[in-house]
């Protein structure tokens, strides 16, 4: 390893924060990040990349748990792809995300909102 | 020692279920005794020959087998030369091995040329209960002592967590090579030992009263079990496979998060202890992270500059899929009968 730690972490410090946005899922912010809620709570991630929700439905809540997944009713031997029942889909349902579960109690939830 | 090596290894000391190898298991057909007897001799005085085409390419012997010939790459046992790793008698026969298990794999998975609908069949959550998913049964109605053997059988491969697949780096560049050694340092614990998943599964596996020994629970696992683990081994083996290995990873940590919190709340609902909670806690967050990481710039960068390999991606996907499937069935099948899933039922609970 070339013996150079200094210049390269300076340059790291300098290079800026990447977010990547994708409008169907989490936004992805290089870490370590601060979330602050609207409740003045903030919660910190270590991660190279924090995936911060915005379905708004997630159970770990300002965190990404793939809960914006689409959700689909499977046939026995239905395609996986089968048109999904109404309002079991995850981009268009206005449910929140305590109650998707079929035996969902919500007590384990850390929805920070 | 200087002082401060010293008291890193003290720090250490707890709970390292590596520190040791296992022993040779207990044979199950004249494929592994072959393999057993040869390492427990010191190697092949001769050439190894022995006719593989009639064996169960998905059999315990075939697979414990290969799952030995594996071993030796990673933990290698107790009383084996290490260097029989790379004698080429065994790594001879393991090729014949491996032709049979990559053959009925390939043979067993062909749906799609396209890895992006081999994907989109894993980003979908099915509504409700599913009577096919280890997942939903555990949750819903999984008991203590299918918590404890669903951890043992399990710990074949999380007690090397994201190690097979560490040996895809150096075949990898660009985009994909930053993307995977970003998720692998995450599964590694970021730098902290405390926070290897590996480690936090034997957490886990504390709490639920099991032994965390490396390969203590070997002769347990059924060869659906092994299959599991060995695909990772194959894939990330051989360079020539490296797309498979990417897309198995890919299909590993898109289902893992949803999968997580339905044995995170089984954990919680038979009240099986913090640390189990945490470990699948930990896989929720970070591998909903993870599958972003692993399908953008793993699965992206590797298609962009290899586009040749798409179908070797969705062939790792489908294979994870359908051995995933068959543990499963396996598991699901003796847990609705009361029996146990393993070869042989654990010691109960202290």
């Amino acid at each position: 390893m070339p013996n150079a730690p200094e210049p390269a972490q300076t340059a790291r410090e300098q290079r800026p924060r990447r977010v990547t946005i994708d409008p169907e899922g989490p936004l992805l912010v290089e870490g370590p990040v601060e979330v602050v809620g609207d409740d003045g709570r903030v919660i910190a991630s270590r991660r190279f990349t924090a995936a911060i929700c915005t379905c708004r439905r997630s159970r770990t809540y300002p965190w990404c748990d793939t809960s914006h997944r689409r959700r689909v009713r499977r046939d026995e031997n239905a395609p996986p792809d089968a048109e999904p029942e109404t309002g079991t889909d995850a981009r268009t349902t206005t449910r929140t995300g305590k109650d998707h579960d079929q035996d969902s109690e919500g007590e384990e939830s850390t929805d920070a909102r | 020692m200087p002082a401060e090596i010293q008291s890193l290894a003290t720090h250490d000391a707890p709970r390292e279920s590596r520190r040791t190898s296992p022993p040779l298991p207990e044979p199950r057909g004249t494929l592994s005794r072959l393999v057993v007897d040869t390492l427990r001799g010191g190697g092949s005085p001769g050439p190894l020959s022995l006719d593989t085409h009639d064996a169960d390419p998905y059999g315990d012997d075939l697979q414990l087998a290969l799952y030995l010939l594996y071993e030796l790459h990673y933990q290698g046992f107790d009383g084996v030369r290490e260097d029989l790793e790379w004698d080429p008698e065994l790594l001879g026969l393991r090729r014949a091995l491996e032709g049979r298990f990559l053959g009925a794999l390939r043979a067993n998975c062909r749906s799609t040329d396209s890895a992006e609908h081999a994907l989109a069949e894993l980003l979908v959550e099915p509504v409700g209960y599913s009577r096919t998913s280890v997942g939903h049964h555990l949750q819903r109605d999984g008991e203590l002592w299918q918590l404890r053997e669903y951890a043992a059988a399990r710990s074949l491969y999380h007690l090397k967590e994201a190690d097979p697949h560490a040996w895809v780096i150096p075949r990898l560049h660009g985009r994909a090579k930053a993307g995977m050694v970003a998720v692998e340092f995450d599964e590694f614990g970021a730098g902290r030992p405390e926070e290897i998943h590996a480690q936090l599964y034997a957490d886990l596996m504390e709490d639920l009263a099991l032994e965390t020994a490396y390969g203590y629970y070997l002769d347990a696992a059924p060869a659906e079990v092994l299959a599991t683990v060995n695909l990772m081994s194959l894939l990330g083996l051989h360079r020539s496979l490296r797309g498979a290995l990417i897309g198995h990873f890919a299909a590993v940590e898109v289902t893992s998060s949803p999968g997580s919190r339905r044995l995170a709340k089984a954990m919680r609902r038979c009240g099986a202890g913090q640390a189990a909670e945490r470990f699948y806690d930990e896989h929720v967050e970070a591998d909903a992270v993870h599958e972003q990481v692993v399908r953008r710039d793993v699965i992206g960068g590797l298609l962009a500059s290899e586009p040749g390999l798409e179908s070797d991606v969705v062939f790792g996907i489908e294979a994870t899929g359908f051995l995933e499937d068959r543990l499963g069935a396996r598991l699901l099948s003796a847990w609705r009968d009361e029996r146990s899933a393993l070869r042989t039922p654990l010691e109960a609970a202290a």
